[in-house]
């Protein structure tokens, strides 16, 4: 024990980190390489440039495609809250039949395949006019995003404890105020909680964002980045797509690391609990 | 229920009264998620029985299970479900096997706890499609720093086999974080107790995980294999960025999707998805059958 131990487990620890870290230094290092460099096959850039992220930020498709990712996110993830509060206070709280198919066709749905709704919805979008817009893309990813958060939310919900609002509205508050002052507060890490997984869903989607779109009006930053050739056929995108990765994935990742141990219960609870 | 029944009128109605506000609750969430699955569902199933191609819209007819015919005969149809499945099983026991010995360290370990726990939550982040070219330029010839370990001219994504270890590969790191979340919870599950009585009793460290952790695990390691596998069917992302399917690589995802978008055929997509579907619904069955476990969650919180 002892020192021996501690030993053995920052070695354990180290390999742990070189599995989660070495890749992402990668594309980090290649979005940095000049692009006349990049064929060398180096790990680190052997000469550092910025040229690559001036460069699509130039690339109005690339810039386009990131308002579509945060504007669809956004909405998407808005309404799965909006929906998914609702329902998850009703599943949590309250007792009438059908709370138990509530949540088995959230359970259903969260593990359907996407593909199976890829078909029908192209062509179902394409006569509604709803084909390479945003509402064509949030009907989806309000689908997908719907179970997780009434899920997640139910598991949130039910740890409440809610007799403090009857205990305040004992000491004088009305109901109101005893759900603005009491209630709220306690939810609401909850509610956060769940919009940033809700939101990490929408914006990792690839599949629906390929397949319903075709220009882009409403095509998100990661299909936008599968079409990316470079400036000129003689130019390798290699770097542009390094750099593209780097932009649409540190977002997510500060996002995740600072509400590091609220997503962490969040993502857990359903599948731990029951 | 019966007691608040028979419970004079005001409750009666109380009970009535949380009843229809619960259906009224679930009531939006419940029609959103049911049009935009169920209709398309029906709509695709009906698809399935016609022949319609967008490029020839004038030969649309009705024509019974003919598109599951030339499905269920075609050769690249077996070999994406081979494919998928393969990835699957591999891709699912080895994250399994890695997710359990993360989970393991970030729980136990002595040192920097709050880092180890951090950075593993790393991976889980990278949106897919972007990891995906990270590997894919990582195994480039000449590009990447993995394809340099390589021995000259060779080059992975170009041949089938190393083409879907790649994948395996793509897919492992990116979802075995999420697969060691779920189990370090299932570990906090343990009671530290019978641990200390079972290695007072002399029972060594892999007893201790073998006799007394994994049988205490045992619904957790289950759901989170079921999660995993239900997704790892449905993979796209990975090896639409690696490979698009060449080199007999696609799996029944990608090969409906090129059939829905390339060939424009509604009525083969259609079929593709309806089956991926009855597939994709056969797994829990499967899981309950082989596995024997009562699903989590059943016994217990109620």
């Amino acid at each position: 024990m002892g020192g021996n131990s501690r030993a053995r487990w920052a070695l354990l620890d180290l390999l742990v980190l070189v599995y989660a870290l070495v890749p992402v230094a990668w594309i980090a290092s290649l979005s940095f390489k000049e692009p006349s460099t990049v064929s060398a096959g180096t790990f680190w850039p052997t000469r550092w440039t910025w040229s690559n992220y001036t460069g699509i930020f130039q690339n109005d498709d690339f810039v386009r495609g990131l308002v579509n990712s945060i504007g669809i996110g956004l909405i998407s993830t808005a309404i799965a809250i909006a929906l998914g509060t609702m329902a998850a206070y009703a599943v949590a709280r309250l007792r009438f039949p059908g709370r138990n198919a509530v949540l088995g066709v959230s359970l259903l749905i969260s593990m359907f395949p996407q593909i199976s709704l890829v078909t029908p919805l192209f062509e179902i979008e394409r006569r509604l006019g709803l084909f390479d817009t945003w509402p064509g893309l949030v009907l989806p990813y309000v689908t997908f995003a719907l179970p997780l958060t009434i899920y997640t939310l139910s598991t949130f919900f039910r740890e409440i404890p809610w007799d403090l609002e009857k205990a305040a509205t004992m000491d004088g508050a009305t109901p109101f105020q005893a759900f603005r002052l009491v209630i709220v507060p306690l939810a609401l890490p909850g509610v956060v909680t769940t919009a940033i997984l809700a939101f990490i869903l929408c914006w990792n989607d690839f599949l629906f964002s390929i397949s319903l779109t075709s220009s882009n009006a409403a095509r998100t930053a990661p299909a936008t980045i599968s079409f990316f050739t470079g400036s000129s056929q003689f130019e390798d995108p290699t770097g542009s797509i390094a750099a593209a990765a780097v932009v649409i994935t540190i977002p997510i990742v500060v996002f995740v690391l600072v509400f590091q141990r609220r997503i962490v219960s969040g993502l857990t609870s359903g599948a731990v609990k029951g | 229920m019966t007691g608040r029944a028979t419970g004079g009128r005001a409750a009666g109605r109380g009970a009535r009264d949380e009843r229809r506000l619960g259906w009224w609750l679930c009531a939006p969430a419940g029609l959103v998620m049911l049009l935009v699955t169920g209709w398309p569902v029906l709509y695709s199933v009906l698809l399935s029985l016609q022949r319609y191609d967008l490029r020839f819209p004038d030969r649309k007819a009705w024509i019974g299970l003919a598109n599951y015919g030339t499905v269920l005969t075609d050769a690249f149809w077996w070999n994406a479900v081979a494919v998928t499945a393969v990835v699957t099983v591999v891709s699912v026991a080895i994250e399994l096997v890695l997710g359990m010995a993360i989970a393991l360290v970030m729980y136990r370990t002595l040192v920097a706890r709050g880092l180890v726990r951090a950075a593993v939550l790393i991976p889980y982040g990278i949106v897919t499609v972007a990891a995906a070219y990270g590997w894919k330029y990582a195994w480039t010839p000449g590009t990447g720093w993995l394809a340099g370990f390589l021995p000259a001219g060779s080059a992975p994504l170009t041949e089938r086999w190393p083409a879907l270890g790649i994948i395996i590969v793509a897919e492992v790191w990116k979802t075995t974080p999420f697969m060691s979340l779920l189990l370090m919870a299932g570990l906090a599950l343990v009671p530290e107790d019978t641990l200390k009585a079972a290695a007072m009793d002399g029972a060594s460290a892999w007893q201790r995980f073998r006799l007394v952790v994994l049988p205490l695990m045992a619904p957790t390691i289950f759901a989170a294999l079921l999660f995993r596998t239900l997704d790892a069917v449905r993979i796209f992302d990975d090896i639409y960025v690696l490979t698009n399917g060449a080199q007999s690589t696609s799996s029944v995802s990608i090969i409906a999707y090129h059939n829905l978008v390339s060939g424009l055929n509604l009525g083969i997509g259609s079929t593709m998805s309806v089956l991926v579907f009855l597939g994709v619904a056969v797994v829990p069955v499967v899981f309950v059958k082989v596995l024997g476990a009562s699903a989590p969650g059943q016994d217990r919180g109620r």
